[in-house]
């Protein structure tokens, strides 16, 4: 299987459903940013045109997503889990088993590759789980760049463990105190840093959202997903599934996976949200059930916003899934109505995060959890002719410290 | 014809730039922030700029970020803006808004425009906000008269200086750093390369800012800019007292009628 297939095809050939030249899904992405960054992403844009359709640059990234980042993921069957589901077959696409844990890595590769074609040696990213950050860090290591990661202080403190990956690997992480202190506020900081040092350094943005071309590359350095994952379920089983479903933060490894299925009418596009403590509170980060259409971070989109259009904090017990914004192409998805967005519960979610460790040996991600309950959802209304393909975005080892508290698994059996 | 044209040419005919100072509204209440916009103008400021506080101001470095939240946490509604506005016109200056552009979206272009010209506001700055994404804002601007004022960075390309000044009206905001604001030590040696970029397309008036915050530094800017902008220093001021903005616009008028050639 070779995915990432030749010039000209595959995952950098041009779709259909590409923006505009300015970056613009019908009337969302754009570029709403400051005018001192206009020119590092219009060299962004002009390098990543270059870079999707060379050869060597193809070669490059399709070698180290094989040999480093050990692609392609497994397509696994969650046999057991299926009970759950309304006895729906459910399979999972295995971003968990790549190199550092989660999809993040398809992303950074690509874009570190970038950096180094544009002649910066410094490397900036935010982050939220940590995934993104300790991809970023990884890659750094890898392609000798300098590297620093903004980190929402909540965050720095929920997904420790990651922090101290980051470390190890070389990076600086920098815990954001402002605002909220969660990734909106390592955004924010990473945009002020990066005004400031655009010469020499890369923003590497985590998720495919930010101002063009940022949801167009990162779209497509995770195109990957949907293309191997179509593949795979085809070789299974021989016919395609009725729905695809991932969890959306910024969006990333939903638009990834989507991708693969889009032209494909059978297929429902199911994309789940943070409900958190639910929508009808205000603790939750369902930006595309709640949203409304706005600017943040250098693209219009929806946005979770208040009557004044102060942007409000989102809250998720996924510190992945904790944004009030999303990426421009899910705007326009859901407009159409090519792909639809619900929202899953923190208790949903967590729900679903013990039941495949249960059930299939497998601790997903509490982001990719929500995932997976709306699998359990969609499964209980479909029932058990239905084939649900999830994406597994990442591993749960990151989220034990949530666990412990929220299960009580702690020496002490302390509960909830 | 712009509306601050009558503001450019009378610094222009005392041979000196304008002073352009820069306050959140509702900082650090509503009334105080009117307080000290009105002893900005009565001391000197050519033009202030009043600021609508953002929950996130990427441009902004952290002065004037807290600032803002204290504004917010103080109860800050965007229609509060237009009172303040109102004042500063009453007191008899001038008034520009600077502004994120999202509260703006939610507000309704249309009808932020309106509001502001009814308020006696002249115009809007739009730190994030290029042409490219300006077409409403355009339309609203000219069907209500107000200058629209745009900005350019070092890094902006010549065609992206031609763009930003056809699409601009009233003056073109320089920024003199690669960076956010804030108040800095030396003047940058990117600003005078930036205006001369800038006058090779456009007659219109440059105003210069990031970073400044004393009349020397204000005289180094007044020697080959129209207009001397002052943000996050008069923020600080604010916080001390009303004698401290006093003298920082006294300081800095000065400097504005006293050009040096930069270092
Ligand atoms: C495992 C995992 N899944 C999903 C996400 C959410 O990001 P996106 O919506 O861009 O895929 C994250 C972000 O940190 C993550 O770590």
């Amino acid at each position: 299987m070779s995915p990432t297939g030749t010039v000209g095809s595959g995952q950098f050939a041009p779709t259909p459903h590409d923006p505009d030249e300015r970056g613009h899904f019908g009337p969302w992405g754009g570029r709403y940013m400051p005018e001192a960054l206009i020119a590092a992403v219009d060299e962004l844009s002009v390098f990543y045109e270059k870079a999707r359709v060379d050869p060597e640059f193809l070669a490059e990234f399709a070698r180290l997503l094989k040999d480093y980042a050990n692609r392609p993921s497994l397509l696994t069957e969650a046999k057991k889990f299926s009970r759950h589901a309304g006895g729906a077959r459910v399979f999972l696409k295995r971003e968990d088993l790549n190199h550092t844990g989660s999809h993040k890595i398809n992303n950074v590769l690509g874009q570190a590759l970038l950096t180094k074609r544009m002649g910066k040696k410094r490397v900036i990213a935010e982050t939220g789980a940590g995934q993104h950050g300790v991809a970023t860090a990884t890659a750094c290591a890898l392609m000798d760049l300098d590297c620093v990661v903004y980190m929402g202080e909540v965050d720095t403190e929920r997904q420790a463990l990651n922090v101290a990956r980051m470390r190890l690997l070389g990076a600086e992480v920098i815990p954001v105190k402002t605002g909220s202190r969660t990734l909106k506020d390592a955004i924010n900081e990473a945009l002020r840093d990066w005004v400031a040092n655009v010469d020499d350094t890369h923003y590497l943005l985590g998720t495919a959202a930010g101002p063009h071309p940022f949801p167009l590359l990162v779209r497509d350095f995770h195109r990957v997903i949907g293309i191997e994952a179509r593949i795979q379920i085809l070789e299974q089983i021989g016919r395609l599934p009725d729905v695809v479903a991932a969890c959306v933060g910024g969006g990333s490894n939903a638009i990834g996976i989507f991708h693969g299925f889009i032209d494909d009418p059978a297929v429902r596009l199911v994309g789940l949200e943070p409900g958190g403590d639910g929508i009808d509170t205000d603790r939750h980060g369902a930006t595309l059930t709640k949203g409304l259409p706005g600017s943040l971070h250098g693209a219009m989109s929806y946005v979770m916003q208040d009557e004044d259009g102060q942007i409000t904090e989102a809250h998720s017990i996924s510190a992945g899934l904790d944004y009030p914004g999303v990426g421009p192409e899910h705007s326009h998805l859901k407009d159409i109505g090519r792909a639809e967005y619900r929202p899953v519960t923190d208790a949903e979610a967590m729900e679903a995060f013990a039941l495949l460790s249960r059930t299939e040996g497998i601790i997903p991600a509490i982001e990719s959890s929500h995932a997976l309950a709306g699998a359990m959802q969609i499964g209980r209304e479909l029932g058990e002719d239905a084939v649900i393909l999830v994406n597994l975005s990442g591993r749960g080892d990151k989220d034990m410290d949530t666990a412990v508290k929220w299960f009580g698994l702690g020496v002490e059996g302390e509960t909830r | 014809m712009s509306r601050l044209d009558p503001v450019f040419d009378r610094c222009r005919a005392e041979g000196r730039a304008a002073l352009i100072g820069y306050l959140p509204a509702g900082y650090p209440t509503v009334e105080g922030s009117k307080d000290t916009l009105r002893t900005m103008v009565d001391s000197g400021c050519d033009l202030v700029e009043v600021g609508l506080p953002f929950s996130d101001p990427v441009m902004d470095g952290p002065t004037i970020q807290v600032a803002a939240e204290q504004a917010l946490r103080a109860g800050f509604r965007v229609r509060d803006l237009f009172g303040v506005v109102e004042s500063v016109a009453a007191a008899g200056g001038k008034a520009v808004v600077m502004t994120y552009w999202n509260p703006v979206l939610r507000y309704g272009v249309e009808r932020f425009a309106r509001d502001l010209a009814a308020a006696g506001g002249l115009g809007l700055i739009t730190p994030d906000l290029v042409p490219d994404e300006a077409a409403d804002w355009i339309a609203a601007s000219d069907e209500h008269d107000l200058d629209r004022i745009f900005l350019v960075a070092p890094s902006s390309t010549e065609e992206r200086i031609d763009l930003t000044s056809k699409s601009s009206r009233g003056f073109l905001y320089a920024t003199s750093v690669m960076g956010v604001t804030g108040a800095r030590d030396v003047v940058s040696n990117l600003a005078p390369e930036l205006v001369k970029r800038v006058r090779e397309h456009t007659d219109m008036p440059v105003g210069v800012g990031l970073g400044v915050r004393s009349g020397a530094q204000a005289a180094e800017l007044a020697a080959f800019a129209d207009g001397v902008i002052v943000g996050s220093a008069f923020v600080t001021a604010a916080a001390d007292s009303p004698a401290a903005v006093r003298a920082l616009t006294e300081d800095l008028a000065t400097g504005v009628r006293s050009a040096v050639a930069p270092a």
